[in-house]
């Protein structure tokens, strides 16, 4: 078990785990930050993804060691009103149907975006292929991620 | 106006109290008056029951006028918790944006039918959400009536406003709901006619978008108690063994675990209903503080395993007692396909046959004949297995994803000694279904756990336990003839079908009825590998084979496959060949799905370097039939477009059933493509999404357009039909595209061929 101080949506925690701990698993059973799931832990399905500093990875695949300094933001801290143009293009778009997958595919648009603001379609397919819906949702999240990329540009 | 007895006859009233606050409540419970017609419907798809059941609504009406309306049924992504509640808020006629939704709790007192099965959750409460609505927006009007001393018939509701136009009077829902509590139930209301309807067939948004959207805990997954431990089990890693032994010490000191220990589900007398299956009844449990420390815990355990003997288990299915067959050994792939083609004749049943297609075939001027098949799928919900438990000495509350949480009760109250009246069962949202959620062990499981620890647990598997512990999908295989004569005329039609270990075959869907010689024969072959349905049972695969058989037909005639259709679906409207109402479609609104695709694709002018296949198919009571576009870009096939038209009556949610049917078809080439589950020694060869292949993002249509025939028949099936026709219409496409017909799925492994 070590100390850790991690920076998340804007505040710092601490806590004393095991260096190997995923942050994955930090965030959902010990800040409690459930919005970021579990789907396959061995980064194949991109359910668990959060943006560490402005790049979208795998928490199943982020050991608590390897975070540092550096800041993560989780779904539950991508917006302070639920109104990142993502989600409101989500919401606009009604793309979900279990949801379960949604906040990866969400983390990861708004990471696309930040750093491609206007994604050609072969772009936003290629930054989003390595989230699964299960549910078939892929010509909604296409959808909404050019509707975020209009939101954007109109704000 | 429909008019509509509420207490007479079939239904009985059985609550009607004030909440302490002040409002109404109101909760029906009541037989469904087409009772033997829905256990056919249920049995043709998911092989169930023989008998049925109550349904209810259930509403609040705050004094504010705020309405919460409970949603009975699991929520697995079909959207019932927005569009159960839409059709109950209609008849109330309320102001959608003052109604609150709430999960129901499993209330075999006040609901029926709390399943998510056999596409039903809507067909089956139709009529009772909208009586449910109906009554109470009759009771408050009367309540208005009372206290304003006019005559009922001249107060109307409408938006959640009561208003008597002679007087200048109005009141708010919430005025009037204390009075209207204390009313008797009417013994007759009226229904709404459907034009005018202004919620049900209006696109109403998810009710958990904005939840889901900011990541709240909504998942059975996301459930946290105070002092709740995490569990997770360890079952034998191929089909056909159990547990010799293990040693808890090699892992009872790792950090955070709290306890080793084995479960055994059921004994050995307790009779089994077909959703109490499970793969494996002993299971090793491990407990600690969380859920890495117990993943890795898991991982460090050292066991021995051994193998079973043959096993014979008796299951009820809705009062039928079915006898299954669980043979010794360790299955291969390779020895299941030998199996399902050489199966030997004295296996084959004939299922349907009219006419003599014997002597056609044996007089034919030419036979063709073709062999489909499909390998095991695993569900895959996206959210693994796992349940929530809270057992004390004498009570149990459950929480968490499941299909079918009245089937699991009787299970759940057998294997802890504790009565059912004080077992409590919650649903959260679920992350997927697909039919996996229909077998709750994982609730036996945990509650078991929960017992022993005397704890709150959870219960969580990983990505490989629900890969390898499933209750997957059967391989299926089938074969098939037609004969035609001199003059090219189709003159008999025949189909072999089979499975591991459940025959796909629907032997009275199209094309019987359409046909003077048919033969429809099936066959099964036993397996220990744990199977069960997978969204659209059995039509799953049926329909992708016969509907690309068809197209091989057509193309042998030389006719257009969407024409060469119709005139089948002609003769079986006119003319049906059988005993009557053997067939289980209605051929007209059969044709009448077909007709829409065509315009609506504009079939017949496709654009240069368009491929395009068509299929159709009936199940859950609906039609749908789809047109799917390939493009070939650097010599590779890549799905443009798929459009597709779909009779499901009246559509209660479009923009939502839109989606249901983009899913589908996403789904359905997913799995025809690249899915598959082998097996080697009794072991799934895969175990995670890195071996276990689905559909992504790049690899779905560009574009899916829905359309939907205009209709006043009461809703049937949404949630599954979009899914079995695609994978016909996919390797149609794939024909005219590249030359290459498509016989055995997933048809990457035919030839590489889709980027």
């Amino acid at each position: 078990m070590a100390t850790f101080s991690i920076h998340i949506n804007g505040s710092t925690k601490n806590i004393d785990v095991d260096p190997s701990t995923p942050m994955l698993w930090v965030l959902r059973d010990h800040f409690n930050l459930v919005g970021t799931k579990f789907g396959c832990g061995i980064a194949q399905c991109g359910a668990c993804t959060v943006h560490l500093g402005e790049n979208a990875v795998r928490s199943c695949q982020l050991p608590i060691s390897a975070v540092g300094e550096q800041h993560i933001t989780t779904i539950e801290g991508l917006s302070e009103n639920g109104d990142h143009p993502v989600q409101q293009a989500w919401l606009e778009v009604d793309v979900y149907q279990c949801g379960y997958c949604q906040a990866g595919q969400i983390m990861t648009a708004s990471a696309l975006l930040k750093k491609n603001p206007n994604p050609t379609e072969e772009e936003i397919e290629g930054a989003m292929n390595g989230n699964i819906c299960r549910c078939g949702t892929y010509t909604r999240i296409k959808k909404a991620v050019k509707k975020a990329a209009e939101i954007n540009q109109n704000t | 106006m429909t008019h509509i007895k509420t207490k007479q006859g079939r239904r009985a009233f059985i609550k009607n109290s004030s909440l302490a606050g002040g409002g109404l409540v109101l909760g029906f419970s009541w037989f469904n008056s087409c009772k033997p017609k829905v256990a056919e419907a249920l049995a043709v798809e998911i092989e169930m029951p023989k008998e049925w059941y109550e349904i209810n609504g259930y509403l609040k009406i705050g004094d504010n006028g705020v309405v919460t309306i409970m949603s009975p049924n699991p929520e697995i992504g079909q959207n019932v918790r927005t569009s159960m509640p839409m059709i109950v808020a209609d008849e109330l006629e309320v102001d959608w944006k003052n109604v609150v939704v709430e999960q129901a709790a499993l209330n075999t007192n006040l609901y029926s039918w709390q399943v998510a099965g056999g596409s039903r959750s809507i067909s089956s409460s139709w009529q009772n959400l909208r009586m449910a609505g109906a009554t109470a927006r009759h009771m408050l009007k009367e309540a208005a009536a009372e206290t304003w001393q006019v005559p009922v018939g001249e107060v109307t509701a409408v938006g959640g406003i009561l208003s008597h136009e002679a007087t200048g009077k109005s009141a708010g829902y919430g005025e009037m709901a204390s009075a209207a509590s204390k009313l008797e139930v009417p013994e007759e209301i009226e229904l709404k006619e459907i034009k005018d309807f202004s919620i049900i067939g209006t696109s109403r948004k998810n009710v958990d978008g904005k939840k889901l959207v900011t990541g709240k805990p909504l998942f059975g997954i996301d459930v946290q108690r105070e002092g709740m431990l995490i569990a997770s089990v360890v079952h034998p890693p191929a089909f056909g063994m159990k547990l010799k032994s293990y040693d808890a010490e090699s892992i009872k000191q790792m950090p955070g675990i709290r306890d080793v220990f084995t479960i055994k589900l059921y004994n050995d007398d307790f009779k089994k209903m077909a959703f109490h299956f499970t793969a494996f009844n002993e299971l090793i449990v491990v407990v600690g503080d969380s859920t890495w420390q117990v993943f890795q815990a898991k991982k460090a355990l050292n066991v021995e395993w051994e193998n079973n003997p043959e096993v014979t288990d008796t299951m009820t299915m809705f009062g039928n007692d079915m006898k299954v067959t669980f043979p010794a050994g360790m299955e291969n792939s390779e020895d299941h396909t030998a199996k399902l083609k050489d199966i030997t004749s004295s296996k084959i049943k004939v299922a349907r046959k009219d006419g003599n297609p014997e002597a056609a075939f044996k007089n034919a001027a030419k036979i063709i004949e073709r062999s489909y098949s499909c390998p095991f799928l695993a569900h895959n919900t996206m959210e693994p297995m796992n349940f929530f438990a809270h057992v004390t000495d004498d009570h149990a509350e459950l929480l968490g994803p499941t299909q079918t949480p009245e089937w699991m009760e009787p299970a759940v109250s057998e294997v802890l000694g504790i009565p059912l009246e004080n077992i409590d069962i919650q649903m959260t949202r679920q992350g997927g279904g697909f039919g996996r959620r229909l077998y709750g062990h994982f609730m036996v499981e945990v509650a078991a756990i929960s017992q022993r620890m005397k704890a709150p647990v959870k219960l969580v598997y990983t990505r490989e336990d629900d890969m390898t512990q499933g209750i997957y999908r059967p391989a299926y295989y089938a074969t098939y003839r037609a004969a035609f004569d001199t003059d090219n005329n189709l003159t008999a039609f025949h189909v072999r079908a089979g499975g591991i270990p459940e025959s796909p075959l629907f032997a009275n869907r199209f094309p019987a009825g359409a046909i003077d010689n048919y033969l429809a024969e099936d066959f099964t072959v036993d397996s220990n590998i744990t199977t069960g349905a997978f969204r659209a049972p059995r039509s799953n695969f049926i329909a992708g084979a016969e509907q690309s058989f068809l197209d091989e037909i057509a193309e042998e005639m030389g006719k257009d496959p969407i024409d060469f259709r119709l005139e089948l679906l002609k003769r079986a409207a006119e003319d049906p060949v059988g005993e009557k109402e053997s067939n289980d479609y209605d051929a007209n609104r059969y044709a009448g799905v077909l007709e829409l695709v065509r315009e609506k694709s504009n079939w017949k002018q496709a654009e240069p370097g368009v491929h395009r296949g068509v299929s159709a198919y009936f199940c859950h009571q609906s039609y749908v039939a789809q047109v799917l576009d390939i493009v070939m870009e650097n010599d590779t096939p890549v799905v443009h477009k798929v459009t597709a038209a779909i009779d499901c009556g009246i559509v209660v949610n479009p923009d939502a059933a839109s989606n249901l049917s983009e899913g589908g078809v996403i789904d359905g080439i997913g799995h025809a493509m690249y899915s598959g589950l082998t097996f080697k020694d009794g072991m799934p060869e895969q175990s995670n999404f890195d071996r276990y292949r689905l559909i992504r993002h790049k690899e779905a249509p560009k574009k899916i357009e829905t359309y939907f025939v205009q209709s006043d028949i009461d809703p049937t099936g949404m949630g599954e039909p979009p899914f079995p026709p695609i994978m016909g219409a996919l390797a149609n496409a794939l024909y005219k595209a590249t030359g290459q017909r498509h016989y055995h799925q997933p048809f990457i492994k035919e030839k590489q061929i889709i980027g």
